[in-house]
Parts: structure tokens; sequence; C-alpha cells
């Protein structure tokens, strides 16, 4: 789970992470609010969205004027700001930042993440801020601190002595420098994040460490023991039919493609659709209904999957273990029975209780497509999305 | 032989009263799985499926001689009931659970390295399906009619995918040594590296199947120790072409975040190591046909 800026500086500012004076604003007229409780001549009004790259696409305005800060409120809350990370469709900016300006003496790279190879957190700087981190990794990797910690101890202080150093910090910020490390490692403890970004740090010209940008990121699957962070869940910010499905329990994730899938298991959904593609299609969605698709979870997939209008095509493939092909089978017939499904459907059911549920399938008298195989289920789901499309084709 | 487990395996279900621990004992137990004792803490003394039930994974090796345990514990406890396994003396653990946090696997990892080796309990999972040595033990949650006993191992993070790769193979007569789920989530206990170490070192198996997926190091890794280590040849289907950078594909541990993460990608190291590869999905029955056949 992400939150916003904002979100993630209160958080570390409770560490001890020293941030631009800032306050959040839902309007033209409260950005102004906001820039008159601080002193200063410069501010900056920030669209607050989940993602990066936000000021190259126009999200980030310098002002030095309330009216520029009007302007710059007025055209960022309410629009959609699309950047490199959001995709063609972009992410609503509902609120901005408006921070006091920073005159900003060195830009640093500092991050803490998850190690999947040595399993443990790393904290990853660099002296070269500002940039994305993936471009300095391919200009320049020689210019990457990597420093693993190790998880019973805990990041000590010459750990954080090392990277300050790395980064190329004065004498002077020392101390500073290993509170703001250890303030950051102490909140990714804390909170169960996965990733905690801060880039750019800066060093301003009166010699203050700063983050001047904060991105946290959280694990879903700790989110049970961290309430405060569930608080902070923008729900405007994610696909609306994504969040639909968290609501349900489902694991929904909308591609571009006209062919609605669902599967059990994350790994046989990927699979399917790579078959789908590999047979010349493309799928929709990704959509995981897990280990037990009652009738009433799998009617729930069913409007999950139809809700995307685009949807020429759906096939349904289950590998019954813990499942039983004759319940799924069930399932299948009563959703499409209660939805009055208007797009072709493609069976193919495997595993436990398989020819009860083919059986079940075929007495049911409703135009389902059966398939024996995963390829054949992929190739007949092709063949009716072409025929769809065909006949769309003739009709106009 | 086989791996890990066999008839001999003498099985505690952690989480052993709730629903699942429950549902899926029993069908352990009809497979002929040796389920010895269950663990459920507060509930010690008490009789379940007519086996005896503990308060602790301690008393459960001492009196009936547990040596392999299947945790079915909720999330939030599951860490710490992997970690009382491993400080009992259990040797090889299977973790079900889906949803533990990524932290608390850290720590279990942590933990289990401050054994030494020759007293380190070996872990698969969590979220995974288990392991089952077909005709001799299961010790998971897989359908176990599907796996016919023979000579092929198989290595996968996916529960379903892997079922389907067993089916493809009864369908062609081809039987398994050994099948192994290591789980979809960033942090797990084995990797595809260790399991094939195991494999290589077991007289039945003769070829071994690795079905991944995107995100994380570790196909490559096991490609790496196939070309270096192993006689025996791998065959080896990545899932995942399709998907979309940056997102979590179901399992915690699918989404690509790095280079040489995604499913192409892999896909080419691995070829470059030696490395089978199956195209497609459906054709992983067909490829390791094609292997056997030419051995």
């Amino acid at each position: 789970m992400d939150i916003h800026e904002y979100q993630a500086k209160e958080i570390l500012a409770k560490y001890g992470i020293k941030i631009a004076e800032g306050g959040l604003a839902y309007s033209p007229e409260e950005s102004v609010q906001r820039a008159r409780e601080i002193d200063g001549t410069v501010w900056v009004v920030k669209a607050q969205i989940h993602s990066g790259s936000r000021g190259k696409a126009g999200g980030i305005k310098v002002c030095t004027s309330h009216d520029e800060i009007r302007a710059a409120a007025e055209e960022l809350i309410g629009k959609n700001l699309t950047t490199r990370q959001t995709g063609p469709v972009g992410k609503v900016c509902s609120r901005v930042y408006v921070e006091a300006g920073t005159q900003i003496a060195k830009e640093m790279y500092l991050c803490f993440l998850i190690d999947r190879s040595s399993e443990r957190i790393v904290m990853v700087g660099s002296a070269e801020g500002g940039m994305e981190i993936e471009e300095l990794a391919r200009t320049n990797a020689a210019a990457i601190k990597k420093i693993f910690v190790e998880p019973a101890v805990g990041l000590q202080d010459f750990q954080a002595r090392e990277m300050a150093f790395a980064l190329g910090l004065e004498s002077t910020q020392l101390s500073h420098a290993v509170k703001t490390i250890r303030g950051c490692y102490r909140a990714m403890r804390d909170f169960d994040a996965n990733m905690l970004e801060i880039n750019p740090l800066v060093v301003t010209a009166m010699g203050e460490l700063i983050a001047l940008d904060a991105k946290m990121s959280f694990d879903d699957n700790a989110l049970f023991r961290r309430h405060e962070i569930v608080e902070l869940r923008d729900k405007t910010q994610g696909d609306t039919r994504e969040v639909a499905a968290a609501d349900q329990g489902l694991s929904y994730i909308g591609l571009s493609g006209d062919i609605g899938c669902m599967i059990n298991g994350a790994g046989l959904a990927m699979a399917t659709m790579d078959m789908i593609k590999l047979a010349g299609g493309e799928p929709a969605n990704f959509l995981d209904v897990g280990g037990g698709a009652s009738a009433e979870r799998t009617e729930k997939a069913f409007r999950l999957v139809l809700a995307d209008k685009g949807v020429k095509a759906m096939l349904v493939n289950i590998f019954a273990g813990i499942n039983r092909c004759d319940w799924i089978a069930e399932g299948v017939v009563h959703a499409v029975k209660n939805i009055d499904m208007k797009v072709p459907l493609v069976v193919r059911l495997s595993g436990t209780n398989v020819a009860e549920g083919q059986r079940i399938i075929a007495e049911s008298g409703l135009p389902i497509i059966t398939a024996g195989t995963l390829a054949e289920a992929a190739e007949k789901v092709v063949q009716a999305r072409n025929a769809v499309i065909a006949k769309e084709r003739e009709g106009k | 032989m086989a791996i890990l487990i066999d008839e001999s395996t003498r099985i505690v279900v952690q989480g052993f009263t709730g629903k699942t621990g429950t549902f899926h004992a029993q069908d352990m137990i009809s497979y002929g799985s040796n389920v010895v004792a269950g663990v459920t803490p507060g509930k010690g003394g008490q009789q379940h499926l007519g086996l005896p039930v503990f308060n602790t994974v301690k008393e459960a090796v001492r009196q009936v001689g547990a040596d392999a345990s299947i945790v079915f514990v909720p999330p939030a406890f599951a860490a710490d009931s992997i970690m009382e396994a491993a400080e009992a003396g259990i040797k090889y653990c299977v973790a079900i659970t889906d949803g533990i946090p990524t932290q608390d696997m850290m720590t279990v990892k942590n933990f289990l390295r401050r054994f030494p080796i020759e007293r380190r309990m070996v872990l698969t999972g969590p979220n995974c399906a288990g392991t089952i040595s077909p005709g001799r033990a299961m010790l998971g949650i897989m359908p176990g009619h599907i796996y016919l006993r023979g000579e092929v191992g198989i290595v996968g993070r996916s529960g379903t995918l892997g079922y389907e790769a067993a089916d493809q193979m009864r369908t062609l007569g081809i039987g398994i040594s050994t099948s192994v789920g290591i789980g979809g989530d960033p942090i797990i206990g084995s990797s595809h590296r260790d399991v094939l170490e195991r494999f290589e070192a077991d007289s039945e198996t003769r070829v071994v199947v690795m079905i991944g997926e995107i995100g994380g190091p570790q196909e490559v890794e096991a490609g790496i120790f196939a070309k270096e280590h192993m006689t025996k040849p791998v065959v080896a289907y990545i899932a995942g072409l399709t998907a979309p950078e940056g997102r979590r594909m179901g399992h915690a541990g699918a989404i690509i975040s790095s280079a040489g993460e995604s499913a192409a990608e892999k896909v080419a190291a691995l070829r470059d190591l030696g490395v089978t590869i199956s195209p497609t999905p459906s054709a992983i029955g067909d490829t390791v046909a094609a292997v056997l056949a030419r051995m």
C-alpha cells in the first residue's frame, strides 16, 4: 500500500527527520492560506498523487506570489496527472501540499528497502540525488552505496556514519545525518514498510539536512497490525475495479486487452494469460479467485470481470485442488444465469471431480464453450473473441 | 528415495484443531501420510482425529517422535509457530499460511541461521501448497491423486500451476519423485536452488522441472547452480510474459521491480545457462517427455 508525500513526511518528522515547513490544501483558497502561514517569498505547490516523476509531469510548481499559488493550485486540483509511472489515464489530484521553498546546496539520494536476496533491509544511498535511481544505476552504478542491516540488532551508528560519508556530508552534519538515517530505519520497522525513499535528501544553503520529497510503501500482509497506516489509504489513487476487488478479497489487476479471465491461483493465472497471448489474444485482466471459490464468490468475480465493457470474451480456468470441479461448475452456471452474459464464455475445469463438473456445464443448456486442456481453452477463447470482433465490424 | 519426505516421516500438524488444519490433516491421513500428532496451544491433552493434541511442538517431538511439521496457523501468529518448530528440533517444516508479513519472515530466516547447519530446520513456504512424494507421503494441501509416482522432481512457487504440470505428466504416464511448492512470497524458506541441490543428490530423480514466475532473482540463481553443479537435466517454465512492470500479480513476490526480473529476461538467462525451456505452460509435460526420451 502506498501513501502520499505529505503523509510520509508526517511520519518521518515524528522520527526526527527534518522537513520543510508546509501544509495540505484541498482548494486554491486553502493553498493561499497555507502559504500565508509559512514565512518566506518562495513556495512550492506539489500535487499529491501516488506516483514518482511528478516534477516532469508538471505536478510540482515553484511560486513567488500568492496569485501564482492560486493559479498553480487551480491547475492541479481536480485534474488527472499523468506521469511515467501512472499509465495513460493518470491519477486524480484531489489535494496539494504547499511547502516553503528551499535553497538547495546539495542533493542526495537515500532509500531503504527489503532485499530479497539477502533477506534483509538494505540502505541505498548516493551523493548524486535528484535523478531516478534506476537511471543512476544504468549510468553510474559505482556512485551507489549499499549497506545491509542485520535484523536481530538493527541498524548501527557506524553504518549510518558510513552512509553519511558516502553521501558526501560534512563532519558538522554527521550527527544529524545519523539521526536521520536511524529515524528512517526505525520508521521502516515500526510500520512494516517495504520501501522508504527520500529523493532528494538535501543540504540547504544554511547547512541543514532536509527530506525534500518522501515516499513510503507498506507490506499489505502487515496492515492487520498497522491500523494507523490503513487510515492513510486514499482509494482515489487505485484503479476503481481493483479497489472494489480488494474490498471483496479478490486479487484483480486491470490490463489493456479484451479477454476477461477468472482463474484460481496466481501462478496458473499468469500462465493462462501467457497462453492467451501466445494464441494471439490479449488478457483484459488478472484475476485470482483463490482456493475457496464458492458460488457467491464466483458470481462476484464474474461481475468484476464483465464490469470492464471492453471485454469481448471470457475464460474461466480452474484447477481444483481444495475446490471441487462440480462446485465450481455450479457456481459458473449460477453466475451466467444471474448475470445475463452478453459475451462468449469458455470454461476449462481440471482436477478433483472433473467429470461431474463437465456434466453440470453440459446439462445446463447454457451456451458455454468447454475445453479440456489449457492450450485448447486459450485457442477457443481467442477464436470466440475474434468472432465477436468480426460480427461487430459487419454490424458497422 | 525421494526428497524431504517419505513413508517414515512423522508429521505434526500446527494449528491442528482449526477448520483448515482439521480438513487438511484428514486429507493427508487418507493419502497415507504418517500424521502422529497435532499442536494447538491450550488444547494439550485432548484427542483430535484420533490423535494426541499437544500444547507445544517440543512435547510432540519428545512424546511421539515428530520430525516434520506443517503450519496452518493464521498469518499473525505463523512466524512464531515456524520458529517454535525449529527450536523444538523439527527437521522439516512446510508453512502453508498465506499472508505472513515480510518482516516477520526476515526474522524467521535470521532465527533459522542461528542453528548450526546440521541442526537447522529446513523450511519450505510460506504461501505454498506443500510437498508430496507420490505414493509415500503428502505434507500439503494438493490433490494427491493427480501425482503418479516416478522419476521427475518438480519445484515451483505456485500451487495450481504445479498441479497443471503434474497433471500433464500423468496424462503422458510420467511420474513424480517429489514435488515441492516453495511459495509465492518475497522471502521464503527454501529457494529453487536449494531444492535443485536436493534433487541432484536424490538417486531416484532423473529430471527436474522448475516452475518459476516474474519477480526476484531466484530462478536465475538456480539456473547458475544447475550449470555449475548438476548432472541432471532441468526443464523450466517461467510464468508472467504478459505481466506489466511494477504490479503485484497475486503473489506478494510476483512483481517486476528491477532489471532481470521479467519472464522474458529470466527465460533468456536460463536458456543461456543450458536449461531446457518449456515455451508454454501447456507444453511442460511434452518438454519433459522429450528430455526423458533423449536420456
